[in-house]
């Protein structure tokens, strides 16, 4: 079994208000210094056997047809480490 | 504590079984960690002939706790039953005991609803608190067989200035509109109240209405041996593990964040499944008896189902589905997993049955079967671990007659009137106490809360918040409707319980016969503070006493309703807040009265009579944070009356606008009224009356009402016949930009002006 | 004539949809999710509500219904499309309509009688409005922000497919104060106020959403 996480975050022209309401509250809780912050999504895929470039391939697809909206998200896939 | 305690049990991987229990009678037994008295382990040992498994012992500790055995406040609800005549139960389907009861409203159409709490939980965890507390009162009223049509929060917070009121209620709201907009129910009303006593403990009670034809009632009972038991809809997970005997039975301190068990978290996609599939099912007529799974999940379920239909019955422990697969016995038996349901079905109904299911992707699998021994047995992987009387376990719990006592400090509290306290005298005066009064957190415009609410979808909203009452049509041909309103005055119950209980009566009884609604029944929420505490104790004996002898007063029987204790910080109880719910029936909704003025020249009249009574008032409370006194006289003979005229006023299409007097006075009500459409008024104080009584008493039985010229004798002949006080008081202005709220003599407020001070509050408050 | 309303697991407003159909003056048709035809109805609601919850985003799992492939051959073949708020999202994440739906700009639901302008009427589905025409219609929405590349914002403008614009306020921090937009074509269209909860004046806030409805009807008559 192998586990491939994607990420999805909103393209970065994109308004984030959840983002930006942590962003507005983070000064409120003394923490000072933080330019911006961005809130995204993380999806865990747990595979049957070991990850190949087939099928990395598969789980882009995945990733772009559902996962993600590609008009407002942009999305990276990477193989965790078991 | 309690998780704790389990998880030791569990970390063992021993199985507790009857058998065990048998051949070690004495093992010590974590009993008083689950909340069990020592006379209550000894009770329950009594009744099982030796010592509970540790299954048992967990099913009997959350189903004798409070919330789920009522035991400290079942001697004082028996007066509802008690002061019932035949006239009240007439309409009455299905009275108090079940999930909730439910009233004939004519044509065949009949009616459930109930109020529930949920505070302690929206306290910890606001969001989801309040989100489960919507999906637990949607599916008591689902399991009635009745589709659920509406849904009215009455919601109570800390001051409006606290930084925890600034957690807990954006929280609260985004959960209720959250949960419910997503399946798909109007949020027609309700109240959202401030006082410090709330602060860190937050009332969040939800109100469901349901509406059923008569012979789709449906009842919580297992009969028929060899009927099968089926629970479907989500699968069993560790959430909210013990939240009902802990977590809704213990007061908060600084000391006991470790008995916070894990929150529940709702999913109301999985819940609106789980609705259509089950009208679905009772539309199939394959269910012979029906339970949610809520509180105490699968003890209670499985208990009064038992003990309700023919006494016995056997459940496979192990073939609950799980989606936690480490879920010991005894939790499973306890977990609040949201949106599950259990339904008996008869074998031959049963492939029918996981049909239906399956079209609407929603998981069912038979887990036991009704049987006539009259013992609950529940096994495990071949074991007995529950082998139990069901009735002792649902029903037999203790029953407390808890000692309760008038304070020596309510006296004190009652002569400190709010009559020392300085009134404005001058016109200007009034009318900076109006603009205040109309700014302060309790009478400010709520639409940034109900604005988060879906109050259209379902197309059948006639009216809703900010209403006197949300109405719903029933029946589009004939125009059938229903009425509900919410309201408590927790200053007026702390100052007299009974007669603030029965000030809460009428007010929600008023709001819904303003909407021209014949009100016919009563669900109640009471929150309290610990029940150990014989003041507290003495409030709700007074209370409840107050609320009994009022619905009799009345007509109108208590349906059901919900008790939540250990409402308070510390020593410290809230105020009593015995919420009452109000539900009534007009024949056709298309003459529904709303409360806004909106056309010229219309003659504004104040019914009832205006006393000097401010003790308790919203002025006392927002300009002199004072609270003391008597509060208003309770006058239900007047309020009936009253109701009589709204009533046949709104039959007869006398009456263009309504609007209940309550909190804040006539000036409040002239604020809304105005405000509501943009149309301004001319007022004209009664004569004899000192200006600042006139607008900010709260004396009860009281209403303005907007009626056109060519109506006006009909109506003045109505309230004389009924010996309801009226007396002209101004005119309706136009709706250009210079109206205003104008009273003569005294003062003039812009309605932009006026607008601007009341709707500012609550964005100010929560603005990013 | 026909207009068929697809209910979706998790579809709220697919009732008011059928009755505001019914108002129009044609026969409502219940579709279901799991359909791959559309029964040979003239045209095509899809309703508000949190389909499937709306878990992943508003309208992304609904797209992949058996119902959805049929939905976007016969919008490719010029059959009349509405989607009102969750249907505005399924048709964008279905690629019928340029664009997406994000969080409200206020991180809150929002629920108001919103006054709008009809833009374009001259839409199968506006066509009984007047161009510049201002109505009342029941806003309801956690996720109706309207976004859109620039490009994308500007030809919409230049082709005349911003249907109905927000006024007063901009309830959700729409781009441009998008409330509607249509395809090329015109014949699919997407609303995220609620024309199906302005039909009736008891229960809404009037009638002034019924226009989208017989708009359709006078359409499709003048073409049969």
């Amino acid at each position: 079994m192998a586990r491939v996480v994607v990420d999805v975050m909103l393209k970065p022209e994109i308004l984030d208000p959840q983002g930006k309401a942590v962003h507005g509250a983070l000064p409120r809780l003394g923490f000072d210094g933080v330019r911006d912050v961005r809130q995204g999504k993380r999806f865990e895929l747990e595979l049957d056997g070991d990850v190949t470039e087939d099928r990395l391939v598969e789980v882009r697809r995945v990733a772009e047809t559902l996962l993600s909206n590609p008009v407002i998200e942009n999305y990276a896939v990477r193989v965790e480490p078991s | 504590m309690l998780l704790c305690s389990i998880t030791a049990v569990t970390a063992q991987r021993v199985i507790d079984t009857v058998s065990a229990a048998e051949k070690d009678p004495d093992a010590q037994q974590p009993w008083a960690d689950l909340g069990l008295k020592p006379d209550e382990y000894a009770q329950l040992r009594e009744i099982l002939g030796r010592r509970p498994t540790s299954s048992e012992l967990a099913m009997y500790s959350v189903m004798w706790s409070e919330h789920c055995s009522y035991k400290s406040s079942k001697v004082h609800l028996r007066q509802f039953g008690d002061t019932m005549t035949d006239a009240m139960r007439e309409r009455l389907l299905v009275g108090m005991g079940e999930n909730a009861g439910v009233v004939d409203i004519g044509d065949g159409y009949a009616v459930t609803f109930k109020v529930e709490s949920h505070n302690h939980p929206s306290y910890v965890e606001p969001y989801q608190g309040a989100a489960t507390g919507v999906g637990g009162i949607v599916r008591d009223i689902l399991s009635m067989g009745a589709r659920p049509v509406a849904v009215l929060d009455p919601l109570r917070f800390g001051p409006l200035e606290a930084d925890d009121t600034r957690r807990v209620l954006p929280g609260v709201v985004a959960g209720v509109g959250g949960y419910g907009n997503c399946l798909g129910l109007p949020n027609i009303g309700g109240e959202v109240v401030f006082d410090p006593s709330y602060a860190g403990n937050p009332l969040v009670n939800a109100l469901c209405v349901g509406l059923l034809r008569h012979d789709q009632i449906h009842l919580a009972k297992a009969s028929g041996a060899g009927n099968q038991v089926i629970v479907y809809g989500a699968k069993t997970g560790g959430d909210g593990i013990g939240g009902v005997s802990v977590l809704a039975s213990e007061t908060f301190d600084e000391t006991g964040p470790a008995k916070r068990p894990s929150v529940q978290v709702g999913d109301p996609f999985m819940e609106k499944l789980l609705i259509e599939c089950t009208l679905e099912l009772f539309a199939e007529g394959i269910i012979s008896g029906i339970q949610d799974l809520g509180g105490a999940g699968l003890s209670c379920a499985t208990s009064e189902l038992a003990s309700a239909g023919d006494g016995g019955m056997h459940i496979w422990l192990d073939r609950v589905p799980l989606r936690d697969a480490s879920l010991a016995p005894e939790e499973i038996l306890m977990s609040e997993s949201q949106e599950r349901m259990m339904a008996i079905v008869e074998p031959s109904s049963v492939e029918r049955f996981t049909q239906i299911c399956r079209t609407w992707d929603v998981d069912a699998s038979v887990i036991g079967e009704v049987t006539n021994t009259g013992r609950l047995v529940i096994e495990w992987h071949g074991e007995t671990i529950v082998d139990v009387p069901p009735g002792s376990v649902a029903h037999e719990g203790p029953v407390y007659q808890r000692p309760y006592a008038r304070p020596a400090t309510q006296d004190e509290l009652q002569a400190d009137s709010a009559d020392r306290l300085p009134r404005p005298r001058s016109g200007n005066g009034l009318r900076a106490t109006l603009l205040t009064l109309a700014a302060s957190p309790n009478l400010c415009d709520k639409s940034w809360v109900t604005d988060q609410y879906d109050r259209y979808v379902q197309g059948n909203t006639v009216l809703a918040q900010p209403e006197d009452a949300g109405v719903v049509r029933v029946d589009e041909q004939t125009g059938l409707g229903v009425a509900v309103a919410t309201d408590c005055n927790g200053r007026f119950v702390r100052l007299d319980p009974f007669a603030g209980a029965q000030l809460a009566l009428a007010e929600a009884y008023r709001n819904v016969a303003t909407s021209g609604a014949r009100p016919i029944a009563v669900t109640d929420c009471l929150n309290f503070g610990s029940p150990e505490d014989p003041a507290v104790m003495w409030q709700f004996a007074e209370a409840t006493r107050g609320l009994a002898e009022g619905c009799r007063a009345l007509g109108i029987p208590v349906t059901g309703g919900n008790v939540s204790f250990y409402n308070q910080t510390g020593d410290a109880a809230i105020l009593p807040t015995p919420v009452v719910g109000v539900l009534g029936v007009i024949d056709d909704v298309r003459r529904r009265t709303p409360l806004g003025f909106f056309a010229e020249g219309q003659h504004i009249w104040l019914l009832g009579e205006t006393r000097d009574e401010l003790s308790g008032s919203e002025w006392a409370h927002a300009l002199h944070g004072h609270l003391g006194g008597l509060p208003p006289r309770v006058d239900l003979d007047a309020d009936r009356a009253l109701a009589d005229v709204l009533i046949d006023a709104s039959r007869r299409r006398l009456v263009a606008a309504a609007h209940d007097l309550s909190d804040g006075g006539l000036a409040q009500a002239l604020v809304e009224s105005c405000l509501r459409d943009g149309v301004g008024a001319s007022i004209s104080l009664p004569s004899g009356l000192d200006p600042f009584i006139a607008l900010f008493s709260e004396s009860t039985a009281r209403a303005v009402v907007a009626v056109a010229a060519e109506h006006e004798a009909r109506f003045t002949d109505l309230c004389t016949a009924r010996g309801v006080h009226h007396a002209q008081i101004g005119v309706t202005q136009g709706r250009d930009r210079e109206a205003a709220l104008d009273v003569y003599d005294q003062f003039r407020i812009p309605l932009t002006e006026l607008r601007a001070a009341w709707s500012a509050t609550l964005p100010a408050a929560f603005a990013d | 004539m026909k207009i068929g309303v697809v209910t979706f697991p998790g579809s709220l407003d697919d009732v008011d949809a059928r009755r505001a159909v019914t108002l129009a003056g044609a026969e409502p048709v219940r579709l279901w999710h799991g359909d791959d035809h559309l029964g040979g109805v003239d045209a095509v609601v899809l309703p508000g509500g949190f389909s499937y919850g709306d878990y992943l985003r508003c309208g992304a799992i609904a797209r992949f219904s058996p119902v959805m492939g049929a939905v976007v051959d016969a919008a490719n073949d010029g059959l009349p499309v509405l989607g009102i708020c969750n249907g505005f999202q399924i048709l964008c994440e279905s690629h019928l309509l340029p664009g997406a739906l994000i969080r409200n700009d206020s991180r809150r639901f929002v629920c108001r009688d919103q006054r709008l302008r009809v833009d374009n009427a001259s839409t199968v589905w506006t066509s009984d409005y007047s161009a510049g025409q201002e109505v009342v219609i029941v806003l309801k929405n956690g996720e109706g922000g309207y976004v859109a590349d620039n490009a994308t914002l500007d030809r919409l403008e230049g082709e005349g497919q911003i249907v109905a614009r927000y006024l007063d306020t901009n309830p959700n921090g729409s781009m441009r104060d998008i409330a509607g937009v249509s395809n090329e074509r015109g014949n699919v269209m997407g609303l995220m106020p609620h024309p199906e909860h302005a039909v009736d004046p008891l229960c809404g806030a009037g009638t002034d959403g019924l226009g989208f409805f017989t708009s359709v009807l006078g359409q499709l008559a003048a073409h049969h």
